[in-house]
């Protein structure tokens, strides 16, 4: 017996307005041009700027932690990897679950909490998901995604395949014990990881400087593993960095570490809105979007059709998601177990 | 007349133990800011020494306040997000709270860990909605849950004085509770359970913001069945004289517990009231599902959690 309900097998799922890709078909998004990554940060400039409209409405409940201002390091990152590779991300994880190619309707329709969502509903903003993509998920709890990134990629290598893993984080992930410990079972394992991490200056209120102790790349190397730091608002810069570490790391030459230095445009997290928090100045914030990602590829590529395309896709993609059903509460337990028994129900009146 | 709310009386809580006590100090993220709304104000009050803002180092500054509670600081470790009480746990019981037993008496342990909204809050998912107080009540740290904003504030400053760690739960569902106090508010000793409401046909022991619920429940049912509701406050040690006077004279038990169903809070009432009261109906159990974990979809969310119509079938069925 199982808990699954009947006919919501991923291969089933609805086509998808505007998607990139028919419904089960796993194509990680191609980034190969400078038009294709400016297409996506775009995309992911927009789908967020939507989010939180509809954060404001109440369509997304809970709320998200916007990626805005970020897009360069999930471009240059997934523009270096190949279609078999995975990622692991964070609680801020829009941005890398779009670049790695999920369908923004699925996403969307996820964060408004539908059936058709990438996770049916059930995952929501911090959960994003698509394995067929060797997306392992967004994740609730800083640091998590590392060691779980190791783990595949040595489960990968071990198989006989040549998987790269790139694992994204934060800042804040610095001073998680499991992010350290991770970095030594990738080195121990010569594990094919590339370790992604997302400097934007804090976490939540708190700033690098009285946070971290030594420096993100210090870590890395402590541990025998070749790291640097770029300009993480150019998606070039970071893409590079990220084709050296990927190639050594497919061509068995162990982890790499990419610190990127970036910046989040909004607040933490949409509840922030609600708050007054001064730990930014309104200088601090103007000068880091001058440097804007979008802005500095803007004129080597078609800006204005690119835009409209990204524009009209995602009113197709907003459309599609509200008009999928919501998940039927009588389902709320399913998906738990893989097999066995569904659990008891909480009332048996 | 002085509204206060749930959040401003674990505020006042903690400003008023710091200034009673040089020892008591507070840390955790973002602590400073206020964010999660219990310390804000403290640091400009007392100082960046006394409210301390951590990295996202849970572990070791969970660790590191039982260092500090052992050579003579009072902590309040501040947590985030229920689920940071996972990755914590082996500080928090193999270290902390098996200290004194296992120096044979040596060590006081006063650590105090607060966890400001608890349970669902509603779109935060599988990893933000946990209601793990059972491990603990299981573990045998002493575990608090206020109901009300006065318990909030007496539960708390309870906690900070006393001399073993404790874990206080504050539902996401309460944090939004005001309530009309005036003048001083008293320290509410661990372990004292309170009767909310008498009555005489089925006692309902309702755990923190599902205390509110019960009470409105007993309310709607009001002519047809006398409801008594029985706030057991602490959760580890529990008031079991306080449950065995009152489930005595109704001998009807419904337990309303926001957690998961199998070996939780509500199981243990359950199991006590049996062992020591000659019950007239079997009891039930209001909960989360067996082993729930909080899907994302609002609707999910709430029929993941047990529900003011379910307590009433309940009710309704113990008495029947
Ligand atoms: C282990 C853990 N601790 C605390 C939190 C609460 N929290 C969520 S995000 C965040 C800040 C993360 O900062 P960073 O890693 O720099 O990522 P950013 O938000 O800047 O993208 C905190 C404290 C959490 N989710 N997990
Ligand atoms: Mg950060």
């Amino acid at each position: 017996m199982t808990a699954e309900p009947a006919g919501t097998d991923r291969g089933t799922a609805a086509p998808v307005a505007g998607a990139r890709r028919a419904a089960g078909e796993a194509t990680p998004a191609d980034l190969s041009t400078p038009a294709d990554r400016y297409r996506m940060m775009r995309l992911i400039r927009e789908f967020d700027t939507l989010a939180l409209e509809w954060v404001r409405t109440g369509e997304i409940p809970g709320g998200i932690h916007p990626y805005i201002g970020q897009e360069a390091v999930a471009v240059g990152v997934c523009a270096a990897l190949g279609p078999g590779d995975r990622i692991t991300s964070t609680h801020r994880g829009h941005g890398h679950v779009l670049a790695r190619g999920a369908d923004p309707a699925r996403l969307l329709a996820e964060l408004a909490g539908r059936e058709s969502g990438l996770n049916r509903g059930r995952g929501g903003s911090m959960h994003a998901a698509d394995l067929s993509l060797g997306i392992l998920g967004a994740n609730g709890i800083v640091g998590a995604g590392a060691a779980i990134a190791v783990g595949a990629a040595w489960a990968a290598r071990r198989s006989g395949r040549d998987t790269v893993v790139a694992s994204f984080f934060g800042d804040g992930a610095l001073n998680q014990g499991v992010l350290l410990e991770a970095l030594n079972l990738a080195s121990i394992h010569r594990a094919p990881v590339v370790f992604v991490c997302e400097n934007n200056g804090y976490a939540t209120t708190l700033p690098v400087a009285a946070a971290v102790g030594g420096s993100a790349v210090g870590r890395a190397a402590a541990f025998g593993i070749p790291a640097v730091t770029v300009d993480g608002m150019d998606a070039d810069a970071v893409r590079e960095a990220a084709e050296e570490a990927v190639a050594r790391a497919r061509s068995c030459g162990g982890p790499g570490f990419v610190e990127c230095l970036t910046y989040r445009y909004e607040g933490h997290h949409t509840m922030e809105r609600r708050m007054r928090l001064t730990y930014r100045s309104p200088e601090e914030v103007a000068a880091w979007r001058a440097r804007d990602p979008l802005e500095r590829l803007r004129p080597a590529v078609p800006a204005a059709e690119i835009d409209a395309e990204v524009a009209a896709l995602l009113e197709r993609a907003a459309a599609w998601a509200l008009s999928e059903p919501r998940p039927d509460p009588a389902e709320a337990g399913a998906y738990l177990y893989a097999g066995g028994p569904p659990p008891r129900p909480g009332v048996p009146v | 007349m002085t509204w206060l709310s749930y959040t401003k009386a674990l505020n006042r809580a903690l400003g008023d133990a710091m200034a009673a006590d040089p020892a008591v100090c507070v840390l955790g993220e973002d602590v400073g800011a206020g964010m999660a709304g219990p310390t804000l104000g403290l640091q400009a009050r007392f100082g960046t020494d006394r409210v301390l803002d951590m990295p996202l180092s849970e572990q070791a500054f969970t660790s590191f306040a039982l260092g500090a509670a052992l050579t003579g600081m009072r902590p309040v470790v501040e947590f985030q997000i229920p689920s940071l009480l996972f990755l914590v746990f082996e500080q928090i019981v193999n270290q902390a709270h098996k200290f004194r037993l296992m120096t044979g008496g040596q060590a006081r342990v006063p650590l105090t860990f607060l966890v400001p909204g608890s349970g669902s809050r509603l779109g935060w998912a599988g990893q933000h909605s946990d209601h793990p107080y059972a491990l603990f009540v299981h573990a045998g740290v002493k575990t608090v849950v206020p109901a009300s904003p006065a318990d909030a504030y007496g539960l708390l400053r309870a906690a900070v004085e006393d001399d073993d760690p404790v874990v206080v739960f504050a539902p996401a569902g309460a944090m939004g509770a005001r309530e009309d106090v005036t003048g001083q508010l008293p320290p509410v000793p661990l372990g004292s359970a309170r009767v909310r409401r008498a009555g005489e046909d089925v006692t309902v022991v309702a755990v923190g913001h599902l205390v509110a619920e019960a009470l409105q429940v007993a309310d709607d049912l009001d002519g047809e069945v006398s409801v008594e509701v029985l706030d057991p406050r602490t959760l580890h040690p529990f008031d079991w004289a306080a449950l065995r006077a009152s489930v005595g004279r109704t001998r009807r038990l419904v337990v309303y517990d926001d957690a998961n169903r199998g070996c939780g809070v509500a199981a243990e009432v359950v199991a006590v009231a049996a062992e020591e009261v000659a019950l007239l109906a079997p009891p039930r159990r209001v909960t989360r599902p067996d082993g729930a974990v909080l899907p994302f979809a609002p609707d999910l969310d709430r029929a993941s959690q047990p529900q003011p119509h379910q307590l009433r079938d309940a009710v309704r069925a113990v008495v029947k």
